[in-house]
């Protein structure tokens, strides 16, 4: 049985564990808050971008048509997007989009695809090393920038076209975690190319006019397209970020619960042996007077 | 049609500017245009260049950089790579 001393010693470490968790959990408050605006602010940027290369897509008929908007028509190299988090103490944020991505990489080989992988963020670099050793292609560290902005998408979404122009793929996923509220995050797949014409954006209703276009139709979809791969990397690591830091106050809070309960647990039993000692000392103090 | 044109500015960042307008004037690619209520559909490309907002006798001009004009019937949409209001003239 430890000893008086060595379980107060316990009690104060839990306790400064404690409140460690506790200011973690706060800030995170505190970011995810700026974060959380920062997605919503993007939101209609994303949508709007969504609704006119739909319209656009809707337009374009037959053969040709920019390959970033209908693919390269094949279907064997496959490029796997993976965003997670750069740092740990969220819970299973990180774990769970390199799930749901390898359980998508897994069916994909099954198939007898390749499949390269590409990643975003420290935490995902390790567990997908482990298990597709030597198919990491390449990784993206953001643990150095603070915000997440336009200039943080872009080179992840030039690299993306960089690839797909090169031959490498054929189509590109991406992995990240959706942002449903604070209290979940749902890792998602969200098709980068080809394009995803969303169902949800439908077209506009022109009254029977026709679309005027200057340039050509054809030039402002090449210009269009990979600015709307930037705008999709960039939606993607804002959902990313507003999830992570809800995931580590959710994380966070449980911790300082747990290290609550453990205090509790740990006084009283401190507290029931120093009775015990007590009362062993008045004993032996009472036996000793009487056998005088 | 005495209408009013309903317009959005947004940036990838955040919606700047959404409101109903009476007129837009920008600068497109192939030339600066001007959008009143009930244009016919026309997208364009954008130039580098100011964006002015007429709503009554209120005016606000706006510095756009590089994006996209979208004109449908239910308005003007301006998606920009980036936009912030120029200083009151």
């Amino acid at each position: 049985m430890a000893s008086l001393k060595d379980m107060r010693n316990r009690i104060g470490s839990v306790k400064a564990t404690q409140k460690i968790t506790k200011a973690m959990q706060m800030v995170a408050a505190a970011k995810l808050r700026r974060s959380q605006d920062a997605a919503q602010n993007a939101r209609p940027y994303a949508e709007r971008m969504a609704s006119v290369i739909s319209n656009l897509a809707a337009g374009i008929t037959g053969e040709g048509g920019p390959v970033l908007l209908k693919g390269t028509g094949r279907d064997q190299k496959h490029l796997v997007v993976v965003s997670a988090a750069d740092r740990g103490l969220a819970g299973g944020f990180s774990s769970s989009i390199v799930r749901a991505a390898k359980e998508h990489i897994e069916t994909l080989q099954a198939q007898g695809k390749q499949v390269a992988i590409l990643t975003v963020g420290k935490k995902a670099v390790a567990p997908l090393q482990r298990m597709f050793p030597g198919q990491i292609v390449q990784s993206f560290d953001l643990s150095g920038s603070r915000t997440v902005n336009l200039e943080t998408a872009q080179p992840i979404a030039e690299e993306i076209a960089r690839r797909f122009e090169a031959g490498e793929a054929d189509v590109v996923t991406l992995f990240y975690s959706r942002f449903k509220s604070v209290i979940s995050q749902q890792p998602s797949r969200r098709p980068l190319i080809p394009a995803a014409v969303e169902g949800e954006a439908a077209p506009i209703d022109l009254g029977g006019a026709a679309y005027e276009y200057e340039p050509s139709e054809e030039e402002i979809l090449e210009t269009l397209l990979p600015r709307n791969l930037t705008t999709q990397v960039l939606s993607a690591l804002l959902e990313n970020q507003a999830g992570f830091y809800a995931s580590q106050m959710t994380a966070m809070d449980n911790a300082t619960r747990n290290a609550g309960d453990m205090i509790a647990a740990l006084t009283l039993s401190y507290n029931r042996q120093r009775q015990a000692q007590i009362t062993k000392e008045l004993i032996e103090i009472i036996s000793g007077a009487e056998a005088l | 049609m005495a209408g009013k044109l309903h317009f959005s500015l947004v940036a990838p960042e955040r919606e700047v500017f959404s409101g109903e307008v009476d007129q837009v004037d920008a600068a497109g690619v192939e030339g600066d245009f001007g959008v009143l209520p009930g244009h016919a559909p026309f997208m364009t490309a954008l130039r580098e260049g100011p964006v002015t907002v007429r709503d009554g006798n209120r005016t606000r001009v706006f510095e756009v950089k590089g994006g996209f004009a979208d004109v449908t019937p239910q308005g003007l949409t301006i998606l920009a790579e980036q936009a912030s209001e120029a200083a009151a003239s």
